[in-house]
């Protein structure tokens, strides 16, 4: 705990994601990038990739952003942000805080190589991933974080792979810190994002931004969806530093997975007059693999 | 100083003499000996810049961006493929106003693969909002990649060095190589416009809804239409400083007695040259027009060259497929319509995926003109491998 209030000092409410943009109600994404924002406060510079993030924040001539704001395109922000890097170490300038931030489309699919470019190469960006399990700007279609038997636009009778596990990916670069949030824990995700700042070199941090739309759930329900499916096992919480898994978030009470299903549209196919597919079984077991691998 | 140098290594110098904080690259065959000598002149330390190696000419294009936008003078080169790859980036690059200079190794693009030289991959992104300079030999191919970051960064519109892969890349050609102090007394530090700085706050690269798109394509085509003065002042600042001339909208070579003019760019105007004066022996006055620059596409100096020019030709290593000849679009586009009707202008497209380009072939293309105007034609074609089914 004395840890943690060391790195949340001069951390407080300063808007530097300003309201008045235009994400839907309860949106996760918006929740955390205002959270990111005021983590990393002013001395900061935010490359983000096209999607959910940048349409709803960065519309001409009324940016949300209080701090730099560079955007092209959808599948190079860690790209961009390698080259802002590399401007600002051949200028002399600094130090800034770095930091390129996607959806789960642009981070584990279309911009999965320009991602492993710049852990790989060493620069000094932090790398956010929004995870919001689809590709949530352009309708709800899936991607290969979409977990298993969830309903899709693309998977109409839910999807039958598992999600790709983008924290491990980026641990084996070989990068000082991986850590991975969800919106309901302000104080643990700020705390992440200021400890991944004070480490020169490459940083990843995944956070679970749960999406009212695209998940079937009402907005005022998107922090407690985060406590389910870190409760279910679903979600784990924990970092790596220098390659091992440490801080892993241990579950106070082990909660079924049937109780982070059920509120979520995405999977009410599963629920056939509140009978329990065999899908349920089936991630349920992945909880359960989870918990075993992590010890939640 | 002249050098007999490599022309990949020739450019590499200059460039590094411009000074650019960022180089960004990824291999690609011809393209690669010149940022194989500037990462050398990095390693060695004689030029202060990150080089950035990356995964891909996506990433490339994306880190040139980045350091762009971050404020610095930044390079990147590349080919072909990579150059097609690059392509959604490039067209961001002119959309932001990015004044990154690019040298294009011209080579054929796939499929089938070649790794040999024309322009079609230049000419692919053509409409992308950057400047395209096209070099007929290693000296000029130097002495653009100087002027390029002059006229890029009193624009802030990007440029592109075109240079013919292997013809140029590869060749060892004395090339006068500037000192160091000449290229510093013309190049002036970049002085950006818009960055992303903590100091500064402010959005790069915000979305457009149909209230605002359109002016900004509407200004960057003015903004390249407007880039005229500056690649003209450019250029002749360049050759008093220089003592020679490079660059520019047009070069002619005999053309004020011609009656039969030949249009092309890049390096195959050595050998049209070496026509024209074997022709001239025999009687026969041909001139050339050369297009320097390709886009901004100087339509005036064109129209206001050869308005009096009856028989044109125009050769390229470049096709619209389906359509025919692109540079030769441009210039039956350069006159006005009442005056097209008695004005012959015939298209040949040659040289695709390296086929060399004779001065034989030139003399039939010649020949063939002066009897009867061509609308279309593939120059140098193997008759023996086409078949009809195959079409």
């Amino acid at each position: 705990m004395r840890e943690q209030s060391k790195y949340l000092e001069g951390v407080d409410k300063k808007d530097l994601f300003a309201s008045g943009h235009r994400a839907c109600g309860g949106c996760g994404q918006a929740l955390a990038a205002r959270l990111v924002a005021d983590a990393a406060g002013e001395n900061t510079i935010a490359c983000v990739a096209t999607g959910c993030l940048e349409v709803f924040s960065s519309p001409y001539p009324d940016p949300s952003w209080r701090i730099p704001f560079l955007h092209s395109l959808f599948e190079n922000a860690a790209a961009v942000a390698s080259g802002v890097d590399a401007a600002y170490k051949a200028l002399k300038k600094g130090p800034v805080n770095i930091i390129a931030q996607g959806g789960d489309g642009s981070t584990a699919d279309i911009g999965f190589q320009s991602i492993s470019g710049m852990l790989e190469r060493g620069h000094n960006v932090l790398y956010i991933c929004y995870d919001n399990e689809a590709y949530m700007n352009t309708g709800v279609q899936r991607s290969s974080f979409t977990p298993y038997g969830a309903r899709t636009t693309t998977t109409p009778t839910g999807n039958t792979t598992r999600k790709k596990n983008m924290p491990m990916l980026a641990a084996d670069h070989g990068i000082p810190y991986v850590a991975t949030a969800t919106v309901d824990d302000f104080r643990d995700l700020q705390v992440k994002i200021r400890k991944a700042l004070t480490i020169e070199g490459p940083k990843y941090v995944h956070i679970l931004a749960p999406c009212p739309l695209g998940w079937g759930h009402h907005g005022e329900l998107t922090v407690e969806i985060c406590r389910l499916a870190k409760d279910t096992g679903l979600f784990p919480v924990y970092e790596i530093i220098d390659g091992k898994v440490t801080n892993v978030r241990k579950i106070p009470v082990k909660v079924p997975v049937e109780e982070y299903l059920k509120p979520q549209g995405r999977f009410k196919h599963l629920f056939k007059k509140g009978v329990p597919s065999k899908e349920v079984d089936e991630i349920q077991e992945i909880a359960n693999q989870n918990i075993e691998r992590f010890n939640l | 100083m002249l050098k007999q140098i490599e022309g990949s290594h020739a450019v590499a110098h200059v460039v590094a003499q411009c000074r650019p904080h960022v180089i960004s690259a990824y291999p690609i065959t011809p393209q690669t000996h010149i940022v194989e000598e500037l990462a050398d002149i990095v390693g060695a330390g004689q030029l202060d810049a990150e080089f950035v190696n990356v995964e891909s000419e996506f990433s490339a294009a994306s880190v040139v961006l980045g350091a762009s936008a971050a404020g610095a003078r930044a390079y990147t080169a590349t080919s072909s493929q990579g150059l097609l790859l690059m392509s959604e980036v490039i067209y961001c690059i002119a959309g932001m106003r990015l004044p990154i200079v690019l040298t294009c190794a011209n080579r054929a693009i796939s499929a089938p693969l070649s790794i040999w030289n024309d322009q079609q991959d230049s000419m692919a992104v053509r409409d992308a909002g950057w400047i395209q300079l096209h070099a007929e030999d290693n000296q000029e191919a130097s002495d653009l990649h100087i002027q390029a970051f002059k006229i890029a960064e009193q624009t802030f519109l990007p440029v592109m060095v075109c240079m013919d892969g292997f013809i140029l890349t590869h060749a060892f050609e004395p090339v006068d190589i500037p000192e160091q102090k000449e290229v510093d007394d013309f190049l002036p530090a970049f002085k950006p416009r818009h960055i992303v700085d903590p100091r500064w706050p402010r959005g790069i690269g915000l979305f457009a809804d149909p209230r605002f798109y359109m002016e900004t394509r509407y200004i960057l085509h003015r903004a390249l239409e407007k880039s005229e003065d500056t690649i003209k002042e450019v250029s002749s600042e360049f050759a008093k400083a220089f003592g020679r001339e490079s660059g520019g909208f047009i070069k002619t070579y005999k053309l004020e007695e011609a009656e039969v003019v030949v249009i092309s760019m890049g390096s195959v105007v050595g050998t049209i040259k070496e026509l024209i004066d074997q022709l001239e022996e025999k009687g026969k006055k041909v001139g050339l027009l050369q297009i320097c620059s390709y886009r901004p596409f100087p339509r005036k100096e064109v129209y206001n060259a050869l308005k009096d020019k009856m028989n044109i030709v125009v050769l390229e290593k470049c096709i619209s497929l389906g359509r025919g000849g692109i540079l030769a679009s441009d210039i039956r586009w350069s006159f006005p319509r009442a005056e097209k009707k008695d004005r012959n202008i015939s298209s040949f497209v040659a040289g695709l995926g390296g086929r060399n380009i004779s001065i034989d072939d030139l003399r039939y293309m010649v020949e063939k003109v002066e009897k009867e105007p061509v609308e279309f034609e593939f120059l140098g074609l193997r008759e023996e491998l086409i078949a009809e089914k195959d079409m």
